[in-house]
C-alpha cells in the first residue's frame, strides 16, 4: 500500500491534516463533508489523498447529508469519517441518533468554535461538550474524545476509528480550534506500527440473522454489511434482535437501549482514558480537557514552585465520564477548579462526580482565547 | 407480457414475518411495490445485490416488508444514505422508495443534488398529494384547492411538478404513471432499474384514509376516477395550451437519456488524481 504523505516519520503540520492521515492509516475509505472553519482542512486533506489510496471524498449538499452518507457506506462495508463544527454538527444530530440506534460505527470529528449560532467562526470555544454528549434525542450513548496536542489529534483519530468498530458505535472526536489550526511535530507511524480494529462481522447464518442481537454477550452484535447475502433490515424505529421495527412494546425498547447503553459502560474501562500530573500528593485539582489543559500543566508547575500542592486531570475521553473516579479525586482534594473555554459545561460533569466531597470552582472564559496560565494560578491563589 | 400470479411475487420477494403491512385497503403503496417487485423478477435480478433504501413514511416502510439489504432512514434523507451506499460499494444496485413529502420538502435540497450528481439509484415515489403516515397534511405536491389538514381550507400554495424538477436537475430516466397504468409502470421500472445515474419513477397513488377522506374521495374506486380525469398523457398534452393543462398532472415518459452516472465519474476521477500526482501513467 502506497500512501500520499510520508509515514515512519515525523513532520510538522497541523491538527486538521494530522486527523486526516490518521483516518487513512486507520483504515477511512469513505469521507463526506461540507466546508466548515475550523474544519475545512480536514476535508481538503482527505479531497487529495483519498482518490489516491482508492478511496472515496465527496462534497454534499449540506452537513445532514454528510451524516447520512457516512453512515450508509458504514453499511456498505467501509469505514467513514465526516468532520464538521459547531453549526454543522448541530444539523448532524438527527443522524448521529440514528446511527446510535442502528449501531453504525462512524467517526464525526468536531472542531469547535465559537457559539451559539455562527458565532465566532475563527476563534475557538469548548462549547459543545454538552451537544457532543447529549446533541441528539432519546436516552443515548456515544463516545467523545478530546486530543489537546497535535499529535494526540493523530492518536485519538485512530482511536476513535478503533473504537467505533469494537463496540459498533458513533465515534465524536471533539477538538479545539487552536489544535486544528496549530502546527506541531508530529510522528507518522509506519502502518505496522499502529493497531487497527475490524469490525465484527457475522461468524455463520445464525449470527447473521441477529444483526441487534448479543450472541457474544459483549452486547455489540456482529455487523451483517450489506450486498454479502444477509439481507438485513436497518431501520431508526425500536426493533428486535432481528432487526424488525417493534415501537409499542416498552420491554424490547428497553432491552435495546439498555444494551446500546451496556455495551459502551460495562466496557468502560477499556474506553475512559486520562493522564494525572503531578495528583499523587495534590490537595488542588485543576481537571480540563484540549487545549485547555496545556494551560493547565504549566499552571500546576507554577503554582507547585509557589508551594501550593496542585495537580492537573487531564481528561482523553471526555464520554462516558467516570464519575467514580472524580469522587475519588474529590476525596483526596480540598478543591477542584474546571477551566474551561464557555461558561460551564465540563464542570456540570466535574461537580456530580465530586458528589459533594470536594468544592468545585468553574474558571470560564469566552470570546476565542485560551486561558493564560497565570489566570488559572490567579484563581487558585485567591 | 405474461405475469406472474401475485402470490407468486409475494411468497417469493416478501418477508413473511413482517407481514401484514401496515397499509390502508385501497391504498397505492403495495401496488407500485408489486411493480418493483415484478420488475426485479423479469429482469432476473440477484436479491443479494439490491439494497432498498428509504426515508420516512408510508412509503418508506416499504423495505421493511421485502426479503431484501434494507436501510430505512430519517425523513427525507434517503438519498443522502444512498449516496454513501452506493460510492462505498458500487456493485449494490439501490432502489429509493420515498414519498412525495420525504422527496420533495424536507428531502428537497438531497433529491435536487443526487440528481445533479446523477447518482446510481432507482427511485420509486409515491405521490399521493398528502402526508400519509402524520395523518393528511398537505404535500409540497397538492394541487391549489386540495384539502389537508394543515390547510383546511384547501391548498394556496403552487404545488411542485416532481418529475419535471428531475428532468431539469439532470435525471437520465424520468416517468410518471398512476398506479393504474400497471404495464406502463412495470416497463418503466425495468427500464430504470437497468439503467446507470438516476432514474425516477413517480406513481400518483390512492391514499384514501389520509386525502382521499378530506376531499371527498373516500375509496379506491372513486381516487382511480379522479385520477382517470386529472391525468393526460404527454402525447396530448403537447397539443393543450397552459390554460388546458391548469391543474391536471401529465403522465408518461418525461425523458430518457444516458449521462455518465455518479460511480462512473468518479472512477474516471480516481484515475485522474493518480495520473496527476504521477503516480499512474
Ligand atoms: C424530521 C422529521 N420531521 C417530521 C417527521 C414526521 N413525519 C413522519 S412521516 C411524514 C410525512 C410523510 O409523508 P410522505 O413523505 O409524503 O409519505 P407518505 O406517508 O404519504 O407515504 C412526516 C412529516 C419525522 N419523522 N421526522
Ligand atoms: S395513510 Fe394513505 S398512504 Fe398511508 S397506508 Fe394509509 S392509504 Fe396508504
Amino acid at each position: 500500500m502506497r500512501y500520499p504523505f510520508p509515514v515512519g516519520k515525523s513532520d510538522f503540520i497541523q491538527g486538521d491534516e494530522a486527523i486526516a492521515r490518521a483516518a487513512i492509516l486507520a483504515g477511512c475509505r469513505f469521507y463526506a463533508g461540507y466546508p466548515i472553519t475550523p474544519a475545512s482542512e480536514i476535508f481538503e486533506a482527505m479531497a487529495l489523498y483519498m482518490p489516491l489510496v482508492d478511496g472515496v471524498s465527496i462534497q454534499m449538499e449540506d452537513e445532514l447529508a454528510s451524516m447520512a452518507a457516512i453512515i450508509g457506506a458504514s453499511w456498505a462495508g467501509a469505514k467513514a469519517m465526516t468532520a464538521t463544527s459547531g453549526p454543522g454538527f448541530s444539523l448532524m444530530q438527527e443522524n448521529i441518533g440514528y446511527a446510535i440506534m442502528t449501531e453504525t460505527p462512524v467517526v464525526v470529528v468536531d472542531v469547535q468554535r465559537g457559539g451559539p449560532s455562527t458565532g465566532q467562526p475563527t476563534l475557538g470555544a469548548q462549547g459543545d461538550i454538552m451537544q457532543a454528549i447529549w446533541g441528539t434525542h432519546g436516552d443515548h450513548m456515544l463516545i467523545v474524545l478530546s486530543p489537546s496536542t497535535v499529535q494526540e489529534a493523530f492518536d485519538f483519530t485512530v482511536r476513535a476509528f478503533n473504537l467505533a468498530e469494537r463496540y459498533r458505535t458513533p465515534v465524536v472526536l471533539l477538538t479545539d480550534a487552536e489544535i486544528a489550526h496549530m502546527r506541531e511535530r508530529v510522528y507518522i507511524p509506519n502502518p505496522d506500527e499502529i493497531e487497527v480494529v475490524e469490525r465484527k462481522l457475522p461468524a455463520n447464518e445464525e449470527e447473521a440473522k441477529l444483526p441487534f442481537g448479543d450472541p457474544h454477550g459483549d452486547g455489540v452484535p456482529p455487523m451483517p454489511i450489506f450486498g454479502r447475502g444477509y439481507r438485513t433490515y436497518v431501520t431508526g424505529l425500536t426493533h428486535d434482535e432481528y432487526g424488525r421495527p417493534k415501537t409499542v412494546d416498552a420491554e424490547i425498547h428497553e432491552r435495546l437501549i439498555r444494551r446500546i447503553f451496556n455495551k459502551i459502560l460495562s466496557h468502560k474501562d477499556e474506553i475512559i482514558s486520562y493522564e494525572k500530573f503531578m495528583l499523587d500528593d495534590a490537595e488542588i485539582a485543576i481537571i480540563s480537557t484540549g487545549i485547555v489543559s496545556r494551560s493547565g500543566v504549566r499552571a500546576v508547575k507554577i503554582l507547585r514552585e509557589k508551594g501550593i500542592k496542585a495537580g492537573l486531570l487531564k481528561l482523553n475521553t471526555i464520554w462516558p465520564f467516570d464519575f467514580d473516579m472524580i469522587e475519588e479525586l474529590a476525596e483526596q482534594v480540598e478543591k477542584i477548579y474546571v477551566p474551561e473555554m464557555n461558561l460551564g459545561q465540563l464542570y456540570h460533569l466535574v461537580k456530580e462526580g465530586a458528589n459533594g466531597k470536594a468544592e468545585v470552582e468553574l474558571i470560564p472564559k469566552i470570546g476565542g482565547e485560551v486561558h493564560t496560565p497565570m489566570e488559572i494560578v490567579e484563581r487558585v491563589v485567591g | 407480457m405474461y405475469l406472474k400470479s401475485a402470490y407468486d411475487i409475494r411468497d417469493k420477494y416478501l418477508r413473511k414475518d413482517m407481514l401484514p403491512t401496515i397499509f390502508c385497503p385501497g391504498c397505492g403503496i403495495g401496488s407500485a411495490l408489486q411493480y418493483t417487485l415484478r420488475a426485479i423478477d423479469d429482469l432476473g435480478l440477484n436479491p443479494d445485490e439490491i439494497v432498498w433504501v428509504s426515508g420516512i413514511g408510508c412509503s418508506s416502510r416499504v423495505p421493511g416488508f421485502v426479503n431484501f439489504d434494507g436501510l430505512h432512514t430519517t425523513h427525507g434523507r434517503a438519498l443522502a444514505f444512498a449516496t454513501g451506499i452506493k460510492l462505498a460499494n458500487p456493485d449494490l444496485k439501490i432502489i429509493a422508495f420515498m414519498g412525495d413529502g420525504d422527496a420533495a420538502a424536507i428531502g428537497g435540497n438531497h433529491f435536487i443534488h443526487a440528481i445533479r450528481r446523477n447518482l446510481d439509484v432507482t427511485v420509486i415515489l409515491i405521490n399521493n398529494f398528502t402526508y400519509g403516515m402524520t395523518g393528511g397534511q398537505v404535500a409540497p405536491t397538492a394541487l391549489k384547492g386540495l384539502r389537508g389538514t394543515t390547510a383546511p381550507y384547501g391548498q394556496f400554495e403552487n404545488p411542485f411538478d416532481i418529475a419535471d424538477l428531475a428532468v431539469s436537475a439532470g435525471a437520465n430516466y424520468v416517468a410518471r404513471w398512476s398506479v393504474f397504468n400497471y404495464l406502463q409502470g412495470i416497463n418503466s421500472i425495468k427500464k430504470a432499474l437497468q439503467k446507470e445515474g438516476f432514474t425516477l419513477v413517480e406513481f400518483l397513488s390512492p391514499c384514501p384514509i389520509s386525502f382521499g377522506r378530506r376531499n371527498r374521495m373516500k375509496t379506491a374506486p372513486e381516487l382511480l376516477r379522479w385520477y382517470q380525469k386529472i391525468t393526460v398523457p404527454l402525447a396530448k398534452a403537447k397539443k393543450m395550451s397552459p390554460e388546458e393543462l391548469e391543474g391536471k398532472i401529465v403522465i408518461g415518459e418525461f425523458v430518457d437519456r444516458d449521462r455518465p452516472g455518479l460511480v462512473r465519474e468518479y472512477e474516471a476521477y480516481k484515475k485522474r488524481a493518480k495520473k496527476m500526482m504521477g503516480w499512474e501513467e
